[in-house]
This record gives structure tokens, C-alpha cells and sequence, in this order.
């Protein structure tokens, strides 16, 4: 099962032409920068190499834990598994300062980029609680309020109770000194909102903020990668035959490797299938469509809105649920914001249009928060496939020398790269003036 | 292991049996509700092929034997699982499993034999010997140590090898998704591995293989029910192992 798990990932478009642009940001030099995969395609596929990655402990006490957030739910039978919210977390023996980490689209508390900056920040002392994307099927079926999922604003609120719900928990075991969050893209967007609504609560008074390759514009960046499974060869009819070509290379080099896992299989694959960019924005898109198929679906049982499955039609764990993967295979993120999302919740927004609420749900709308709050810091690359041509000026022209721009890395793929996970670690742990 | 083979049958059949019984009778309707947004009829070009589709005409079973298995892990399974990692130290379950694995090693043989591939059958057959004997008995895998290859194939793909297709889709109590091709074939490599662990194994060394060999086979399987991340898990599994089953049959 592990060997065909596909890579976490997402993403689309941009250009090495906006790096000399950067001026202020805390821009790091291509001569400087080792991390080896120079194609964003590939570097948001492949991850970072063996040789390349971070030494971090093999093993950390790392546990799942779960709990109950709406004890009165009554969570559709289909999704019987999801009433309560699976998260984990690594705890310190002795007094130290706490991080919260949100993982990306669609991924889950313990996937291996939360798993891998868990150990990072545990190694550096810090009790560490990971939990799952407002995307991912558990968070939904357990965590959201409203069970739709997509706005910046209730999505931190949902985050933001389950954190005070977590810590409630936790709270007697342990001694914490400071409360601190971070996260990669949509999660890292995500702790854009959290941090701004601790504000106004109060319950964290989070020390540092720092923001992974986050998307701008939710909206955008959601376009850009419905618009890379278009790249299938033979279109979007022909998905199932890319995917199979696609599995079948992979368990084929799988069998013909000695070693086989982690990021540095992936490269080997990468290199034996010698995939051009096409194939692997392909691969990128059919990744994230897989991921919103299953969140789509989620939220119209949970909201019973009538998107794909019949309003009213009740399913239970052993309904057929083959029709609605096939739908949902065929629908955008971008088809769910304006025929599910938007009208949804069109009455509380009754003086906006369509494209003003969704263009709201952006980094844009708190610009002022973010340009003014010192707690806040970015780590971006210049060549993240996510961002439309020219998206990446707004991080040095917010964060100023807050924000600091790899040359590339692509969409999270230098994340694990050993400079990349020491300046991830001091952004919390050099105490400098906030 | 010798009375494994007809409880495995027996239950096999009640619990299918089980299941087929406590199918309601009355299933609500798509087509009593009204229609959503986006439908199959709209979305879906005339001539499709199904993106994930596997031959699974006994779904209703399946998928209650998938949640039976899902409640069985949750119980016992993982449970024993969690308590035979905490009681048996690291180095002593990697021995039972080199041991176990001596005997996968040994269904490799024989099947090997079956497909005539001849460097398949001279590399497990060199394990077999190497670890069997400096391996003490296979609780050592010294084959891997001396870099011998380790090939896999069970009677399925003896089967596929040989031109059966995978026929329906099944989830096999206790065990999990398989296919009918892959579930029948794995009880002549039972039947192989009972007769040889009844010609040298004592009948206590027997039965405590009989209760070892679940445990270790389900501490190695990192696969947990429900907790892919999908909401179309199942629809996920079954492509997958249909995906490898075909992929394995073919090497």
C-alpha cells in the first residue's frame, strides 16, 4: 500500500525573471543555494534528495491522539470513522516552548511533511502538535463547523478551536513557555488567518508565525493546478490510462530497486521515467484532483448540499460509492467554489459578488496585518509552481526582509533541505526583537 | 500450523455467509431524490472508462467484510499487535519474521518452479539453504546479509503467470482485499508451508507458529482501515491491489 502511495503534493506557474525583482526580501543567492533540482516541476514532485536532506533523529515520540470536537454531531454513517479528530503530537519532558503545525492540501496530521518538520522542531526542543488540512476528510467530517471548507476566515476559527481544544488536553501534562505555528501552503496560509484571529482571542498570544510556500490567492492558485491535469496527454479522458502508465513505471522501478522509499526513491523514479515538464504538472494535477475529489464529496455529505450526491440521499459505510469518485474525478476546485462554496454562503455576503468573495479569500485582504505584525515570517521560492506569474512580489513587498525567497525549490520540494529546515528551525529559535 | 488451513475455510465461509444475510432489503434511491448538481449523465462522456474500475460484483460483501476486518483490527488485532511490540524486544521479532520469511522464501521456490524461472528458483532456494542452516533455522537472515536477491511469487501469481485473470475483487476475512485468483492461490501455499512445518516442527513449535504467524504478518503491514485520508477508500484500495496484483503477475 505505502509503495503506491503518491507524492503529497500541488502547484503551478512562474519564472526565475521575478528573483532579480526581490529587492528587500532576504533573497537567497543562486550561487549560495545547493538544493540540486533547478526544474520546479520536478523539485515539487521529487522532494530533496538523499545527501541533500536535514540529519534529523530517525525516530521521535511521535503519537496519534484523538479527540472529539462536536460531541453532538451526528456524523453521516458513510464517514463513521470521522466523528473524532485525529491529530498527533511529540512532547517535551521538561519545560519548553510549544509549535502547532497545519499540514497542506489534503494532507493528513502525521503525512511526512508534518512528519518531517515534527522532527525538526522536537530535535530542537520544542513540544510539537500536528494536526490535519481543514481539507483532509477527517478534519472535515470532525473539525469544520459548517463541513465547507475553502474560507480563510471560518477555516481558522475551526483551526483555532481545535488548537484550544488540543491544548486543553495537553495542558496538565506538560510545561510550555511560549505557544508558537507555522505551516506549509495551504497550511501556512492557513496560520496567516490563525495568527490574526489570536488577536483578537488571546488564547496563544503566538510568539512566531512563520508561513511555508503558502498560496496568495487561494482562488489562483486552485485554478492553476485544476488547469495542470489538463496536461494528460489525450486530455482529461485519457486520465486513467496516464495514472496507469504512470503506477506501472513506478512499482516497475520500485521492483528493480534495492532501496525503495523516501524521497530518494521518488528520485530515482523520476530519473529512470525521465518525465518532461508536461507529464509531471500532469502528475502534479492528477495528485491535487484525487485530493479535491475526496474533499468535494466530504463536504456535500457532511452539508448535504446536493452537489454530487442526491440532497437527502443517505449513504452508510457499505453504499457504492464508485459513481461519485467518477464524478468528482471529472469536476475542478474551481467548479466547487462557484457552484457549492458561493452559493453557499451567498446570504451571509449579501453585498459582494461572486468574484469579490472569492478573490477575498486571499493573503491580499490582510495585507495590512501582515505587513505591520513583526511575528510573522516567510519562506518562499521564487519558481513555486502555485503562484501566477508575478504572486511572489507580494511576499517582499508585505514581509520585507521577513520573507525569505529561495531561487527554487518549486512547491515545498526543498522544504526537507538541509538549509532550508535550519533557517526553519532558527525563525523560532533566535530570539530577536518582535 | 496444521489445523489453519479448514479454520481459515470455515470461518471464511460462515462470515460470508453472515454477511450476505444481513444485506437490508430496502436501499433508498438515488432516483427518488432529486438530481445534484453534477451527475454522472451530465459529466461523463457516453464512451468513458471507469478511471478506478475493478470487477467487483460482490461489493455489498466486501465492503461489510472491509468493516468487519476494520472492527477486528480495532479489538484484537492491533491491540495483540501493540502488546507483542511492547513485550518481545526488537531483535526477537525480527527473528520471527526472518522466520516466517524462510517460508515465503520456500513458497517462492516452489512456485519459481512452476513459472520455470530458473534464476528465481536458484536464488530462493540459496536462501532457503543459507538461511535454514547459518541462519539457524531462519531466525537469522543471513541470505540478505550475503546480498542474495529476494524475489517474491505465491501460487496467484503462479496463476496469472499461466493466463488467470484475477476474476472478482474480494476482501478476505482477517486477511483483507485480495482477488479470487490471489485468494484461492494462497491455500496451496498454506498447504505447502503446513506439510514442511509438520515434518520438522514439534506440534507445540506448530501451534506457536500457528498464533505468531498473524501477529507478525499484521506488525509488518503498516495498512490501517479507514485512515487513508479519502473519503473513497475503498474504491482506492481495490485499484491499488488490483493495480499490484497485475503488475506482479506480469514480472
Amino acid at each position: 500500500m505505502t509503495r503506491l502511495k503518491s507524492t503529497q503534493v500541488l502547484l503551478a506557474g512562474l519564472c526565475a525573471l521575478l528573483f532579480a525583482s526581490l529587492a528587500g526580501a532576504s533573497a537567497v543567492n543562486v550561487e549560495n543555494y545547493g538544493y540540486p533540482i533547478t526544474d520546479r516541476f520536478a523539485a515539487t514532485v521529487v522532494g530533496t534528495p538523499e545527501g541533500y536532506e536535514a540529519q534529523l533523529p530517525e525516530h521521535i515520540p511521535l503519537k496519534e491522539r484523538r479527540i472529539v470536537i462536536f460531541p453532538e454531531r451526528v456524523t453521516p454513517d458513510v464517514f463513521f470513522y470521522g466523528h473524532e479528530l485525529l491529530y498527533s503530537v511529540a512532547l517535551q519532558d521538561d519545560e519548553a516552548p510549544l509549535i502547532f503545525l497545519i499540514a497542506g492540501t489534503g494532507a493528513s496530521h502525521n503525512g511526512t511533511k508534518n512528519y518531517d518538520m515534527a522532527r525538526a522542531f522536537y530535535q530542537a526542543g520544542f513540544h510539537v502538535i500536528a494536526i490535519s488540512s481543514p481539507t483532509y476528510n477527517n478534519f472535515v467530517t470532525a473539525a469544520s463547523k459548517t463541513g465547507v471548507v475553502g474560507d480563510a476566515e471560518r477555516d481558522a476559527e475551526d483551526i483555532y478551536r481545535v488548537f484550544e481544544m488540543i491544548w486543553a488536553e495537553v495542558k496538565d501534562d506538560i510545561e510550555v513557555t511560549e505557544f508558537n505555528v507555522t505551516g506549509y501552503s495551504l497550511g501556512g496560509f492557513n496560520a496567516a488567518y490563525v495568527s490574526k484571529l489570536d488577536e483578537e482571542r488571546q488564547s496563544f498570544d503566538f510568539e512566531r508565525v512563520l508561513l511555508i510556500n503558502p498560496p496568495v490567492s487561494i482562488y489562483n492558485s486552485m485554478s492553476l493546478l485544476d488547469r495542470m491535469i489538463q496536461n494528460i496527454p489525450g486530455g482529461v479522458d485519457n486520465f486513467d490510462a496516464f495514472v496507469n502508465k504512470l503506477i506501472h513505471a513506478y512499482t516497475t522501478t520500485y521492483k528493480e530497486s534495492a532501496d525503495a522509499g523516501g524521497d530518494d526513491f521518488l528520485y530515482k523514479v523520476y530519473k529512470a521515467l525521465d518525465l518532461k515538464d508536461e507529464e509531471l504538472a500532469a502528475l502534479i494535477g492528477t495528485s491535487f484532483r484525487i485530493s479535491s475529489a475526496s474533499l468535494v464529496f466530504t463536504s456535500d455529505v457532511v452539508a448535504n448540499y446536493g452537489y454530487i450526491k442526491p440532497k437527502g440521499l443517505p449513504l452508510n459505510r457499505y453504499s457504492d460509492l464508485t459513481i461519485y469518485n467518477e464524478v468528482a474525478l471529472r469536476l475542478g476546485f474551481t467548479d466547487y467554489y462557484h457552484e457549492f462554496f458561493f452559493p453557499y454562503y451567498r446570504a451571509d455576503y449579501p453585498d459582494m459578488t461572486r468574484d469579490e468573495f472569492i478573490s477575498a479569500i486571499s493573503l491580499t485582504s490582510i495585507a495590512d496585518y501582515l505587513r505591520t505584525t513583526k511575528k510573522i515570517t516567510v519562506m518562499h521560492n521564487a519558481d513555486d509552481v502555485i503562484l501566477e506569474p508575478g504572486e511572489i512580489n507580494f511576499f517582499p513587498e508585505v514581509f520585507g526582509d521577513r520573507a525569505t525567497i529561495y531561487p527554487y525549490g518549486g512547491h515545498c520540494g526543498n522544504m526537507n533541505y538541509r538549509d532550508n529546515v535550519a533557517h526553519m528551525v532558527a525563525t523560532f529559535t533566535q530570539r530577536g526583537t518582535r | 500450523m496444521a489445523h489453519f488451513l479448514p479454520r481459515v475455510t470455515a470461518l471464511l465461509l460462515v462470515l460470508a455467509l453472515g454477511a450476505c444475510s444481513s444485506v437490508p432489503s430496502q436501499q433508498p434511491q438515488a432516483s427518488d431524490y432529486p438530481e445534484p448538481i453534477f451527475t454522472a449523465k451530465r459529466l461523463l462522456p457516453p464512451e468513458h472508462a471507469n478511471v478506478t474500475a475493478v470487477y467487483d460484483p460482490w461489493e455489498s460483501m466486501n465492503k461489510r467484510i472491509y468493516n468487519f476486518n476494520y472492527h477486528f483490527d480495532q479489538a484484537i488485532f492491533l491491540p495483540v499487535v501493540r502488546g507483542y511490540k511492547a513485550v518481545v524486544p526488537s531483535f526477537a521479532r525480527t527473528g520471527v519474521t526472518n522466520f516466517f520469511n524462510n517460508f515465503r522464501d520456500l513458497v517462492t521456490m516452489f512456485n519459481s518452479v512452476l513459472q520455470l524461472q530458473p534464476t528465481k528458483f536458484v536464488q530462493s532456494t540459496g536462501r532457503v539453504v543459507v538461511n535454514s542452516t547459518i541462519g539457524l533455522l531462519g531466525f537469522v537472515d543471513v541470505a540478505t546479509k550475503l546480498e542474495i536477491p529476494r524475489p517474491m511469487e505465491n501460487f496467484g501469481q503462479t496463476l496469472g503467470y499461466w493466463g488467470v485473470g484475477q476474476g472478482p475483487f474480494v476482501v478476505i476475512p482477517f486477511l483483507g482485499p485480495s482477488n479470487l485468483r490471489d485468494g484461492l492461490g494462497f491455500l496451496p501455499d498454506l498447504y505447502l508451508q503446513n506439510v514442511v512445518a509438520n515434518e520438522f516442527m514439534s506440534n507445540s513449535a506448530s501451534t506457536a507458529s500457528l498464533i505468531l504467524y498473524p501477529i507478525d504478518s499484521r506488525a509488518n503491514t503498516p495498512f490501517l482501515y479507514y485512515q487513508n485520508g479519502s473519503a473513497f477508500e475503498y474504491q482506492m484500495v481495490r485499484w491499488m491491489y488490483s493495480t499490484k496484483s497485475k503488475l506482479d503477475a506480469e514480472e
